[in-house]
Order: structure tokens, then sequence, then C-alpha cells
């Protein structure tokens, strides 16, 4: 009995370091690279030269020396766009989704917390606006507020909030009925100051989770407003107008659209694999 | 009390229902850009563009033209596109069916895949084959569809080129159908190679659409099966001497089904709602793919019939879901 009780957990210990440190060190790459894109970035992303279009990658007969992963259609260099890409990918997702916690979060805990009205409007508001199918929304939104980083990342907030809202409204119920909850009241704590002190720090475990899940798919839907050409200026590098580009020169040039779909590809499962270890790692009744 | 919480979900639905007609409206008038000034050549008179602007009804308050248009809608009349001079709801209408089409081969592969991977998961349980199957399943969930239709794209149309990465229908093919149901009629009328035409060039679009659901479907139905499997009565189908397959298929897989069917209805919605990018980067002739167009045109009367038919047609699922979950649980029966 005692080897077993001592063993399952080192390697539970060792499996959950991986889930952290595998995406800890993409995302890491990610974020050096958008820090130091001018200095990292063997070109200019915006120089075009007709000369050097569509010149595949370098492990490919053909290529150029010094365009590793190739140029696009007019002549630009890929990774130097992917590098300065990462800038505006990681500015998204941070800000957007620090944006949506915010705003969700909060209208979450007070509909959790209050009930009564304040939980029946927050809640058909989610209502409503789970009826709209988020990419349309999105296109809508900033197409209504005009193109530009601003509007993306104003869209995801207004879009996003109810993934916040939802869960943890559910989760602040359930620690609402709690008997600490009753303590902290009758030990003289105002409602307010037991929300914020009492049951936030215990659905701070699903906030970061979501967080996480947030910064993904604000990575996400950056890149498909970019590919419907709504986000910033088409000749800005951004891993979605990449991909756009690409998928229109896929038969002449695919790699443009091959390497920005893998940073994206990792970028999305890093997140979320990160909120999901984050989560067990800080959840007291899963440790 | 059926009939009461029945009633009670009919009314909220109704209420969500006026919101979001509200929402709608109010989001596609605070829009910058004047689309009166974008129909006319460079050049009208005063007088033009405000004859244009009575005949669009834009010239009155918007509480006015709210109510016309609400009343507009309530009859059917959505309104006359604006860039494609159309009546919106015909529009709306002829594209549909190719969106409806792809979804509902998207949730039969979603569905088909997710059973095949949660009963062979829940077969080889505690093998190394679990644990392989649950970290893909894992990471295909959390990758969403618009990231594997480029997935397909790259593969199927370049690597491997076998199916066509772009349209609904072979162009040579003469379609001369009542409906726009092209799978559908089809199969009716026996034309096989506009059923074969359009199965292939949907296939990639639907399996992009499905792979995150039929991931979602694979861990929880896994996970109820082999809850199920601890029972007494598969113990005693194993007693009869069934093979553990047959139990899980005879005995388990109908047991485990109920909390699968409603997830699998309330994510419905999502593959819908991510027809809209998916048919964009296959140019799929569906309704996402004229609702983006709308969008860049700012066709206003066309972005909000489209907006609206999506938002009811969500509504309508999630209403049914629920329905047919009170209905199927006699636990909820009297809840």
């Amino acid at each position: 009995m005692a080897d077993i009780t001592a063993a399952a957990p080192r390697r539970r210990a060792r499996r959950l370091n991986l889930r952290l440190w595998l995406p800890l060190l993409w995302l890491g790459t990610v974020a050096l690279a958008a820090l130091f894109a001018p200095l990292v970035a063997p070109h200019d992303p915006l120089m075009q030269d007709l000369m050097l279009e569509r010149l595949p990658p370098s492990f490919m007969a053909g290529s150029e020396p010094g365009y590793w992963l190739g140029t696009d259609s007019l002549g630009r260099d890929v990774l130097s766009r992917m590098i300065h890409g990462a800038r505006i990918a990681l500015f998204v997702s941070v800000i957007a989704a620090a944006t949506t916690c915010l705003f969700g979060s909060a209208l979450g805990l007070v509909a959790g917390f209050f009930g009564g009205w304040w939980d029946r409007v927050i809640s058909r508001l989610v209502d409503i606006w789970m009826a709209f199918p988020p990419v349309l929304f999105a296109v809508l939104l900033v197409a209504v507020m005009g193109t530009g980083l601003t509007s993306v990342i104003a869209a995801i907030a207004l879009i996003d909030w109810t993934r916040f809202a939802r869960v943890i409204r559910a989760e602040t119920m359930v620690q609402a009925r709690m008997d600490y909850v009753d303590s902290a009241r009758i030990g003289g704590a105002r409602r307010l100051a037991t929300l914020i002190s009492e049951i936030l720090p215990n659905v701070l475990p699903s906030i970061i989770a979501l967080l996480m899940l947030e910064m993904g798919i604000a990575v996400i839907v950056e890149a498909i407003l970019s590919f419907v050409n709504l986000s910033i200026s088409s000749d800005d590098p951004t891993w979605g107008s990449m991909i756009a580009e690409g998928r229109n020169a896929i038969h002449f040039a695919w790699w443009v659209l091959l390497f920005p779909l893998i940073a994206l590809f990792l970028t999305v499962l890093s997140f979320s694999t990160l909120g999901e270890g984050l989560k067990q790692r800080f959840d007291p009744v899963l440790q | 009390m059926l009939l009461k919480t029945t009633l009670i979900r009919l009314l909220t639905t109704a209420v969500t229902l006026f919101g979001v007609a509200v929402v709608v409206f109010v989001l596609v008038r605070v829009a910058p850009g004047n689309p009166i000034a974008m129909m006319l050549p460079p050049g009208a008179t005063e007088a033009d563009i405000a004859a244009l602007e009575a005949l669009y009804g834009f010239d009155k308050s918007l509480p006015e033209q709210f109510v016309i248009w609400l009343g507009g809608v309530l009859q059917g009349d959505f309104g006359t596109s604006i860039t494609l001079r159309r009546p919106v709801d015909e529009l709306v209408l002829s594209r549909l069916p190719a969106t409806l089409e792809l979804s509902i081969m998207a949730l039969v592969i979603a569905v088909a895949l997710g059973t095949a991977i949660a009963v062979i998961g829940a077969r080889r349980r505690g093998t190394a084959t679990e644990v392989g199957l649950d970290l893909s399943s894992g990471a295909v969930l959390s990758v969403p569809d618009f990231l594997w239709g480029l997935v397909f794209v790259l593969l199927f149309g370049v690597l491997w080129p076998v199916l066509s990465i772009s349209g609904r229908i072979d162009p040579q093919i003469e379609v001369d159908f009542t409906s726009n149901f092209y799978t559908f009629e089809g199969l009716l009328r026996g034309r096989l190679d506009v059923v074969q035409s359009t199965l292939s060039h949907m296939l990639m679009p639907a399996l992009a659409l499905a792979l995150p659901l039929a991931a979602m479907i694979a861990q929880l139905l896994k996970q109820n099966l082999k809850e199920v499997l601890l029972q007494d009565y598969t113990t005693l189908a194993r007693v009869r001497g069934f093979s553990e397959t047959s139990v899980i298929l005879r005995e388990a897989l109908r047991n485990a089904l109920l909390p699968t069917l409603t997830l699998v209805g309330v994510q419905f919605t999502f593959l819908i709602g991510g027809t809209v990018i998916v048919e964009r980067i296959f140019s799929y002739e569906g309704l996402g793919n004229m609702a983006i167009d709308a969008v860049i045109n700012r066709d206003l009367p066309l972005i909000q019939g489209i907006v609206l038919l999506f938002a009811a047609l969500f509504i309508v699922i999630n209403l049914l879901v629920d329905l047919s979950y009170t209905l199927l649980n006699p636990r909820l029966r009297h809840g």
C-alpha cells in the first residue's frame, strides 16, 4: 500500500511538468521572437522584391540562401513576416483575453453571488449573446467599429465575455452555498468583501484556465479576421493575412500557408494545454 | 408540470428572439458608411439620394424603422439586398440548403467518428491504446475548425490532391433541380453524378467542422461507457457469455448515450456557427460565405436577414434539445 501511494503522485507530477514546460517553451520562443522582432528577423517583413517572388523554403531545390522558409508572391520573406506577425498575435491575445476575462468574470461573480435580478438580467443577456454565431458576430462587430487592432480586441471582448460569465457564475453559485461563506458573514464581513476575499480566490483556478483558453481563442479570432481582411491593413504581417495569401496562392507557394499555420497550431495547442496544466496545479480539490 | 416548464421555456425563447432582433438592428444601424451613397453613381443629386433613402425606409426615425422592419420580418419580409437587388428571404433561402447539408454531413461524421473512438477506447480501457486515444482527442479538441480546414486544404488540395478545395459542385455538371438541396434531391432523382460531386466537395469542410465535436463526443461517451461497464447488468451479460465488444455495443452503449445526446445538441449550434469561416476557406456557396460578403459590402438588409436566421436556428435547436432531454429523462419530468 505504502509503495503505491508513494509512487503514484511522483509519476503524475512528472507528466504535469511536461505538460507545463513544452507549451511554455513554445510560447516563450514566440514571445522572444515578438519582443526582439527587428533584431532576429533576417529581412524587412514589408520589403517586396519581385526578383525573389515565390522562393521555396531552403530544404527544397531552387531556394535562395538566407530565405529559410521561402518568400511569398510579392517576394517578402516568410520567416521575417512570421516573426513580426508574432507581435500582433501575442499583443492581441494578451490584451483581448485580459479584457474579456475582467469583464466576463466580474459579471459572472455578480450574477452568481447576488442572484435575483442581477442574475436574471445577466443570464438573459448571455442567452441572447449565445444565439449569435461567434465568427459572424465578430466580422459584423469589426465592420461596425471599423477595421484595426482596437476593434479586433473590442470585438473579442464583446463576444467572448459569455464564456467567463457562464462558467464563473456556476462556480460562484456553488461556492456561495459553502459554509465558509456563512462563517464570513456571521463574522461581520460585508457582501462585496465576502465576494472578493472569500469566493474569488476559490474560483481563481477556473478563471486562470479560462484565461489561457481565451488567449488561444483570441489568436485564432485575430487570424480569422485577418483572413477575411478585416483586421489591420493587409500589408502588415499577421499570421492570418499570411494564411489568406497562402490560401490564394496555394498551387504556387504552399509554404506561405504551411508555416504560419504550424505557428498558429502550436500556439493554440500550447495555450489550452497550459490552461489545463495550471488548473490542475492550482486546484486544491484536484491535488 | 411538464406543460408549465415547457410554456416557461417557450416564453423565455420568445424574449431571447426579441432581444436578438434588437441587438441585430442596433448593431447594423450604428455601422458607419452610407450604403445608399455606395449604390448611386458619382454625381447623383440630393433628390436622387433622398428618393432612394425613402425607398429603403432610411428617412424615418430609428424606432420607426425598427417597428417597420420587425413587422416585415414577422410576415416573412426581410427587405431587399442592396448589392444583389433581390429580396433577402429569397437569397437566404437559396443558400440555406447548402449550409444545412454541410452541417448535417459534419454532424453525421462527428457522431460516427466519436462513437467509434469511444467504443474502441472503452474496449481497450487501461491500455496504451486508451491513453493514446485520450491524448489525441484532447489535442484535436483544442484546435478549432478554422485550422483543421486549412490543414485539409494543404493535405488533400496540395500534398495529395484527391479532393476539390473550392466550390460546392463541379461546374461542368448541369443541375436543373427545383430545390438547392443538391445531395438530397440528387438522391431522390437518382442523379448520382450530382450526389457524388457535392459529397466530394463537402467532405473536407465537413471533416474540419466535425473533428472537434468528434473528439468531444469520444471523451464524454467513453467516460460514460466506462461507468456503465462497472454496473451489475453488464457483468451479468458477461457471465451469460457475451464478448466484451458485444457487451459494449448491445448493453452499455444505449445507456451511455443520453448525456452525449445533450452535448451533441448544444454543440451542433457551435458547429453551424463554424460553417461561416469554413465555407470561406473552401469557397463553398453557403450562407456563411454570403454573410461575410454582405459584411464586406455593407449590405445591411442582407446581414440582418442572415444573422437573424442563424440566431433563430440556434435558439430553436437549443429549445428542441432542452425539451427532448426533459422527455427522454424521466427524472427531470417533474422537476
